[in-house]
C-alpha cells in the first residue's frame, strides 16, 4: 500500500533579548556554565518573576510576519514535569491563551506556492544544558548548566499541512527567513537559537483519518530535519508493511548513525497539568499598541521576492535567492541602483558571490566586496574594457582584497587590448603559425573561424577586445593575400 | 464522581515511591478530596468571565536591561553536589 506522509512541526526559536524572560541575567552565549543564573531563574522558592518587554515586542514581531492575529489577550500557564534541567519542576509556557494564532507561511515547492497554516505561537522559557556524565568525570551522574534557562523563546506550532521532509525543509528556511527579516532572533541553528521537533504519522492515501504519530525532538539543522524525516517514514513504512503499529512515542534522532531511537515510551506518556500561572498577570495588548508594532516590520521576504520578479525582470528562483536574507537582498539592490542591469548583477551574485561566500563560510555583509565595486567591475564590462573572462579574476581579486575594480585592471595589465595595430600584430603571427588552417579556410572550410579566434584569444591571454579581433581576423584572412 | 484515581500514575506524576500500605491508605483520601473539590462544579458559572489572575492587574513589565544580582552568592554551594561549575545530578539518558 503506498502510505501518505503528514508533518506538523514545532519549531522553537530563541529571542535576542539582552536579558531572560522574568529576570535580569544576561541571555549571553558562551559564558562560564551556571555564570547567567540568580534566584529568579534557579527556581528559588519565594520569588517573582517579572516580564521581560522586549519578549512580547518581539513575539509580536513574530506574529505579524506570520500572519497571525495577535490575541487581545494572553496569559503564561504552568507546565509541570520533572526534569534536571527545569528547576522549578514546571516550565513557564502558554497553554489556553498563547500571543498569536492562526497565520501561515507560504513555501515554494518545485516552483509552486504552498500554504502552510500555523496553529499558534506562543512565548516560553528555555531549560537548561544538560551534559552527560562521560564529558565530565563521572558517567553515571549528568551535570546541570543553568544559564540557558529561562531565556525567552517563542514556539511556532504549524498545522500538520506538511506532505514530505523536503516540505519541511522548505518551511524551516522560510521561517528562519522570515524570522531574520523581522530581526526577532539570530537564528544560529548551531547554538540552538532555531530548533525543532516534528510530528511524523503515515496513512493510506485518501484517507481522511490521520495515522499514529511519534514526535522526533529537538533536530536542529536543515540537513537534519529532512534525513530525520526521511528515517522516520522508512521505519514507520516498514512496521506498517510487516502488519504492525506505529506506537504514539518522542524519538531522538541520532545524526552521527542517521537513526530515530526512542526516548519515553507509551506509558511515561505526559500529563503536564497546566494551570494558569499565578505569578505573572495577563497581558493585554491593544489594537493600537500592535498596530505601532506593525508599522516597524520591513519588507518580508515573500512580498520582497515577488517585487524583485515584477520590479528587476529576473526568473523566481534568482529572486528566491536573493531575499534569503536581508543584507543579500540590500547588497543586490544597491548594486542595481548602480548598474542597471538586473540580470547581469543577480547572475554575478548567484554564481561567483555566494560561492566564494560558502567557500569561506561568511556572510555577504562581513566580506570585502561592496556594491559599489562589483557595480564598477559590471560596469568596466559593458564598457568593453575588460571581457566577462577577465572580469572573474578581477572578481577574485576584489573578493579577496577589497581592491577596486579599476585598480586590479591597472596593476595586473587586465584591460582589453583594444588598439588595431597590436591586434593586427598577432593576427598576422597566427595566419603565419597556421599555413595549413589558413589555406582551408580561404578555400572555403569558414568554420575553422571559430579556431582562429580561440588561438587569438590564447594569444592575447584573453584580452583582445572580441569585436576588434573578429573584424580583423575576417579581413586578413580573406584578403587572401 | 472521579472516585476512579489512578493512584499509581499519580505517584509517577509526583515523583512518589508509596508503598503498598500507602497506597491503600492514601488513595480513598485523595478520592474524597477531589470528591470534595467537585462540589464547584455543581455551581453555576455561565454568567462569569474565566478569571486570568485574581489580582484586576495586567501588563507588568520590565526593561530588556542586564543586571547580576547578588553578584557574591554563590548559588551552586547550596547544592547536594556540585561539581566544576556545574549541579551534577543522577545520570538521565544512558
Amino acid at each position: 500500500m503506498k502510505y501518505e506522509t503528514v508533518i506538523g512541526l514545532e519549531v522553537h526559536c530563541q529571542l535576542k533579548t539582552k536579558t531572560k524572560i522574568f529576570c535580569s541575567c544576561s541571555t549571553e552565549f558562551g559564558k562560564n556554565p551556571n555564570e547567567n543564573t540568580c534566584p529568579i531563574c534557579l527556581g528559588m522558592p519565594g520569588v517573582l518573576p517579572v516580564l521581560n518587554r522586549q519578549v512580547v515586542n518581539f513575539a509580536v514581531r513574530a506574529g505579524l510576519a506570520t500572519h497571525c492575529r495577535i490575541e487581545p489577550m494572553n496569559q503564561f500557564a504552568r507546565k509541570n514535569y520533572f526534569y534536571p534541567d527545569l528547576p522549578k519542576g514546571y516550565q513557564v509556557s502558554q497553554f489556553d491563551h498563547p500571543l498569536a494564532t492562526g497565520g501561515y507561511v507560504n513555501i515554494l515547492i518545485d516552483g509552486e506556492k504552498k500554504k502552510i497554516n500555523l496553529t499558534r505561537i506562543h512565548m516560553e522559557e528555555d531549560a537548561g544544558k544538560l551534559v552527560h556524565g562521560e564529558n565530565m568525570g563521572n558517567p553515571e551522574s549528568s551535570y546541570v548548566d543553568f544559564n540557558r534557562t529561562g531565556v525567552p523563546l517563542i514556539e511556532i506550532v504549524s498545522e500538520p499541512d506538511l506532505r514530505s521532509s523536503e516540505e519541511a525543509r522548505a518551511y524551516m528556511v522560510e521561517l528562519k527567513s522570515i524570522l531574520e527579516y523581522a530581526d526577532v532572533s539570530d537564528c544560529n541553528m548551531e547554538q540552538g537559537s532555531l530548533r525543532c521537533d516534528a510530528n511524523v504519522s503515515l496513512r493510506p492515501f485518501g484517507q481522511e483519518e490521520f495515522g499514529t504519530r511519534t514526535e522526533l525532538k529537538n533536530i536542529n539543522s536543515f540537513k537534519f530535519v529532512q534525513k530525520a524525516i526521511d528515517y522516520e517514514v522508512e521505519r514507520q513504512t516498514s512496521l506498517l508493511e510487516q502488519g504492525d503499529k506505529v506506537i504514539l512515542e518522542t524519538r531522538l534522532y541520532d545524526s552521527n548513525r542517521g537513526v530515530t531511537y526512542s526516548m519515553r515510551s507509551k506509558e511515561e506518556a505526559h500529563d503536564y497539568r497546566y494551570f494558569p500561572e499565578p505569578d505573572l498577570v495577563p497581558i493585554v495588548l491593544d489594537e493600537a499598541c500592535v498596530e505601532e508594532i506593525a508599522k516597524t516590520l520591513p519588507e518580508l521576504p515573500e512580498p520582497k521576492r515577488e517585487r524583485f520578479t515584477a520590479e528587476y525582470g529576473i526568473p523566481a528562483y534568482d529572486a528566491q535567492v536573493l531575499t534569503a536574507t536581508r543584507p543579500l537582498a540590500d547588497f543586490y539592490e544597491e548594486t542595481v541602483k548602480l548598474h542597471n542591469h538586473p540580470k547581469a548583477v543577480s547572475n554575478w551574485m548567484m554564481g561567483d558571490l555566494l560561492r566564494e561566500l560558502k567557500n569561506d563560510d561568511q556572510e555577504i555583509q562581513d566580506c570585502k566586496l561592496t556594491p559599489q565595486r562589483l557595480a564598477g567591475m559590471l560596469d568596466l564590462i559593458e564598457a568593453g574594457t575588460i571581457n566577462g573572462k577577465i572580469a572573474k579574476t578581477v572578481f577574485e581579486e576584489m573578493y579577496n582584497t577589497g581592491a577596486e575594480p579599476e585598480t586590479v585592471v591597472k596593476e595586473k595589465g587586465l584591460g582589453q587590448i583594444a588598439d588595431e595595430a597590436s591586434i593586427e600584430k598577432l593576427v598576422d603571427q597566427i595566419l603565419e603559425d597556421n599555413p595549413q588552417q589558413t589555406a582551408d579556410y580561404r578555400n572555403g572550410k569558414e568554420k575553422l573561424m571559430g579556431y582562429f579566434v580561440g588561438q587569438l584569444m590564447k594569444a592575447s591571454k584573453g584580452q583582445a577586445n572580441p569585436a576588434l579581433a573578429n573584424k580583423l581576423l575576417k579581413q586578413k584572412l580573406g584578403s587572401g593575400s | 464522581m472521579s472516585s476512579e484515581l489512578n493512584i499509581d500514575r499519580i505517584a509517577r506524576l509526583a515523583r512518589l515511591k508509596l508503598t503498598d500500605d500507602e497506597k491503600q491508605k492514601l488513595a480513598p483520601q485523595l478520592a474524597k478530596i477531589v470528591d470534595y473539590i467537585d462540589l464547584l462544579g455543581e455551581l453555576d458559572t455561565s454568567d462569569v468571565e474565566p478569571t486570568a489572575h485574581i489580582l484586576p492587574v495586567q501588563n507588568v513589565f520590565r526593561e530588556d536591561d542586564p543586571v547580576k544580582n547578588f553578584p557574591e552568592a554563590d548559588y551552586l554551594s547550596l547544592a547536594p553536589k556540585p561539581d566544576k561549575g556545574h549541579y551534577e545530578v543522577p545520570k538521565i539518558i544512558g
